[in-house]
């Protein structure tokens, strides 16, 4: 076997996005106070480069309590109602608490929040939250903390910076250091793909902090953009750790038909309104009530009802045939005329633009044809409320973990704001992790310059890494690499069939057969990827190779929400069975695990279990 | 889809090659709703998976998608082929970068002149880390009263395992208008675009380019940074603001309407406008 090239790093951040980042700065920060010669290094992975990351597409607010109107309990209590039983509370406080310092650190680092006219950072209503605790930067929230995390991590990313960016560079796997399951397996760092220069190298670390983002991507009309495919998710259920309550999907009930592309809660917040066919506020008839004056939102009523509630009153009322047909489906109309093209302009103008570009309507002038689009993973790795998974040295942030802070649904800013705590948790855990387990028995690599994606300068030799390591972590990237110039089953009719499959079968609503017959087909799918085509043969950006390793990745998440929601016989909150209409009186999360043949397992424990239990104990 | 196709040439090239001018030529399907994006997704779906592009967000904000179609520079996510029904399109990489592979441009040498102008709030601010008191602002002034004064769950009041704010206590103020000063320049969404217009790009590749001085005066003009000297001192160089003549190219291309040209005459006139206080300055830049 060729011998790969090694680098080093306390701490390996996959995932550029706000969780990552956040993550990298906190190591960052520590490496700022550290001893001399003692500073940390943390090298941030990213599949693409950070400021592309899909956090860029988040658009309403993150939540976080400020104002003597407003209380950190009325936060928790908000957040654990619309968690339908499942939210892990501690999770929930632990975040609610540092929300608002993570707001004003930001706030602090030249984050453009909207104001107030007296110069404080304006709030704004959101669905599910009882008091206006959304902070924003108009519609573009997560675009400004996306460019604001990244441009202050450049500060921290020159020659002899603690962020070594690997920009462009696929993770392909975790290394262990036995195999997973072993009581004594451990995280040693992961395998990567150089992009640019087109080969693997090993980039050892005793602590992984996963932050890859969700999965809503695997269905068909998603808002999720062409990155989002799960590969945390993935890697961690390879390296047997469970996926925690992957059923529930958050299907957002408003994006534009055919693309899928968000219009943001924040309309309905500004005071936007959802008419039907007739142009009347049916949500009035599917138990969102009574009706509020229009361009007067209340709360948790009608169009600020809970997202969960609004997708499914717009397939009951296209059940009931009051949605107005179109070649994508029946829509209903997001109305905001009312609201004026001054203030439209002001809070929406991402909203406005792609109303006129991608659907041709002019929202001052008419309403916005929307209908669910698959948007949120509420489920992912099961971590504590730090991050911290049940694998020694790994740990995971943002949408692709399971904190327990959404529960069966989230309300909306929440995430956003879990990005920026759990990140900063997870990078402040895997640092402890990594000065506790030492440095893998190496001295510090790389005194060289590193200088962002090329990679060079912080190697030393593969000698100075166990030889097994080496060798294990070889074999997991020729595997990988083997696929180029195989098989026989076209990747994009795999990813079309499995986006058709979730949108048939594990939508707003599920039953037994749909599900079952979903069940089948991801099964199905997963056969026909054992023989998948990779046609092209190149060593450099090959995208065709890279994007079908994470079909891979994507087909394994998919099958664990198909089985969790198959095996989940209840109703509770985005989660929705026809056929279990109602709701069981003890809560229960789901757990899918992955064998090591590939095979997959669901279990479930109840709420509140101790967060770093060792699953298939 | 309808029937109709477009004619797509698409510039390929493969990677380490120095020279470009392949061209591979696609009929591809379309209809209203096809953008430039959809049809080479088309192409390396259907016809030739080796077709490197970049993409991801479809929605104009992630800034990854940027190519030349007919040697104008568009985000094809964005960019409808119906328009071109009647010409074709010609899809090439964006003009003024080395080509990595087929569409895609190195993005490392644009991400270096960024870090290069300190693209951070100066000086770096610090937090008092620690419990904090709730911070207090004045909340949301007109809705209040009314119907939100009878909250539907009341909050259940701090007990003895009552929570506590953790982290930075506070931020600045900032009036809506001190806001408005940068906000145009924070919305650039480091596309490339206005590089590939900029015709000085062509015979100074080391200029900073539109885009990167943009960003630099986003935090100049933020009335909570204080590094315009800074800045100024990494602008006011021969390949900083200096190359630029004005020809306004990026602002026209511009996705975003980000006005990357006034950022550069301000740029220009405040490295002239600084230059002695910056000869006698006695704090060190930082």
């Amino acid at each position: 076997m060729s011998p790969l090239r090694v680098e080093h790093a306390d701490v390996v951040v996959v995932g550029g996005g706000a969780a990552g980042l956040s993550a990298a700065l906190a190591v960052a920060e520590a490496a700022a106070t550290a001893p001399a010669g003692r500073a940390p290094v943390v090298a941030l992975v990213s599949k693409v480069y950070p400021m592309r990351s899909h956090t860029v597409a988040a658009e309403g607010g993150a939540a976080g309590v400020v104002g003597d109107d407003d209380s950190l309990e009325q936060h928790v209590a908000d957040t654990v109602a619309g968690g339908a039983g499942l939210c892990e509370v501690g999770a929930v406080r632990f975040v609610v608490e540092r929300a608002a310092g993570e707001l004003w650190r930001l706030e602090r680092w030249g984050m453009p929040w909207s104001r107030f006219d007296d110069g404080q950072v304006a709030v704004r209503r959101f669905g599910g939250m009882t008091r206006p605790r959304t902070w924003f930067a108009a519609d573009k929230t997560g675009f400004h903390l996306l460019h604001t995390l990244f441009q202050t991590s450049l500060r921290y990313a020159g020659d002899d910076g603690p962020i070594r960016r690997y920009d462009e560079h696929h993770v392909l796997d975790l290394v262990l250091s036995a195999d997973p399951g072993d009581p004594d397996a451990q995280v040693r760092g992961v395998v990567v793909h150089d992009q640019h220069r087109g080969e693997p190298l090993l980039i050892a670390a005793s602590a992984v902090v996963l932050a890859t983002g969700g999965t809503a991507r695997a269905w068909g009309t998603s808002t999720n953009a062409g990155i989002v495919t799960g590969d945390g998710t993935a890697m961690a259920m390879r390296a047997g750790v469970a996926l925690r309550d992957a059923e529930f999907l958050q299907f957002h009930p408003t994006g534009l038909p055919g693309s899928g592309i968000l219009l943001t809660e924040a309309v309905r917040g500004e005071g936007g309104v959802l008419l039907d066919a007739n142009g009347l506020r049916y949500l009035a008839d599917y138990g969102l009530g009574p009706e509020t004056p229009v361009g007067e939102p209340v709360p948790r009523q009608m169009e600020l009802g809970p997202r969960d509630k609004l997708s499914q009153a717009f397939w009951q009322a296209d059940r009931d045939g009051r949605t107005i047909p179109t070649a994508d489906g029946g829509v209903v109309h997001l109305d905001l005329r009312h609201l004026g093209r001054e203030r439209i302009a002001e809070r929406l103008p991402l909203v406005a633009g792609l109303a006129k570009r991608f659907a041709g309507v002019d929202p001052a002038l008419e309403p916005v044809p929307v209908r669910p689009t698959a948007h949120y993973t509420m489920g992912g790795i099961r971590t504590d409320a730090r991050g911290a998974t049940a694998l020694p040295g790994l740990f995971a942030a943002g949408e692709c973990a399971s904190t327990g802070l959404h529960g069966a649904n989230r309300l909306g800013s929440n995430s956003l704001v879990e990005t920026l705590v759990v990140g900063r948790a997870a990078g402040e855990s895997a640092l402890a992790r990594a000065r506790e387990a030492g440095p893998l028995g190496l001295g510090r690599g790389g005194s060289g310059g590193h200088g962002g994606a090329a990679g060079a300068g912080a190697g030393v030799g593969p000698a100075s890494v166990d030889a097994d390591l080496v060798d294990r972590a070889a074999e997991v990237a020729g595997g990988y690499l083997a696929m180029r110039g195989r098989g026989s089953e076209p990747p994009a009719e795999i990813r079309a069939e499995l986006g058709r499959v979730l949108d048939a079968d594990a939508g707003i609503y599920r039953d037994a057969d749909g599900l079952a017959r979903a069940l089948a087909a991801v099964e199905g799918l997963r056969e026909r990827y054992a023989d998948v085509r990779v046609t092209d043969t190149g060593a450099v950006l090959n995208t065709d190779w890279a994007t079908t390793v994470e079909l891979g990745a994507t087909l394994v998440v998919a099958h664990a929400a198909v089985a969790a929601a198959l095996a989940r016989t209840e109703s509770r909150g985005a989660h929705q069975r026809l056929d279990h209409p109602g709701t069981d009186t003890i809560p229960v999360h789901s757990l899918a695990t992955l064998a090591s043949s590939g095979s997959l397992h669901i279990t479930h424990e109840p709420v509140g279990s101790p967060s770093r239990q060792e699953e298939d104990a | 889809m309808s029937g109709q196709t477009v004619r797509l040439e698409v510039a390929r090239q493969g990677a380490g090659t120095a020279e470009g001018g392949a061209r591979d030529v696609f009929d591809v399907p379309y209809d209203e709703r096809t953008s430039v994006l959809d049809a080479l997704q088309w192409v390396k779906d259907h016809a030739d998976p080796t077709l490197t592009f970049r993409w991801s967000c479809k929605m104009a904000v992630c800034g990854s998608c940027g190519v030349m179609v007919n040697g104008r520079p568009v985000l094809g996510c964005e960019t409808f082929v119906r328009g071109y029904r009647t010409t074709g399109l010609v899809v090439e990489p964006l003009a003024h970068a080395a080509v990595l592979r087929d569409l895609v441009v190195d993005t490392d040498t644009f991400v270096g002149k960024l870090a290069a102008v300190k693209p951070w709030q100066l000086p770096v601010p610090t937090m008092p880390d620690g419990a904090v008191q709730l911070p207090l602002v004045s909340a949301e002034p007109a809705p209040r009263g009314g119907q939100d004064a009878s909250h539907p769950d009341p909050a259940p009041g701090p007990g003895e395992d009552g929570l506590r704010a953790v982290g930075p206590a506070s931020g600045s103020v900032q009036s809506p208008g001190e806001l408005a000063a940068f906000k145009g320049f924070a919305e650039c969404i480091d596309c490339m675009l206005c590089y590939a217009a900029c015709p000085q790009l062509e015979v100074a590749p080391d200029f900073l380019g539109p885009a990167v001085v943009a960003t630099a005066r986003r935090w100049d003009e933020d009335s909570r940074d204080d590094g315009e000297l800074d800045r100024a001192d990494l602008l006011d160089t021969e390949f900083g603001v200096w190359p630029c003549i004005q020809v306004g190219a990026c602002t026209q291309v511009c996705p975003k309407g980000v006005d990357p040209a006034r950022a550069l005459r301000d740029a220009q006139r405040v490295a002239t406008e600084t230059w002695e206080s910056r000869q006698t300055r006695t704090d060190t830049p930082r």
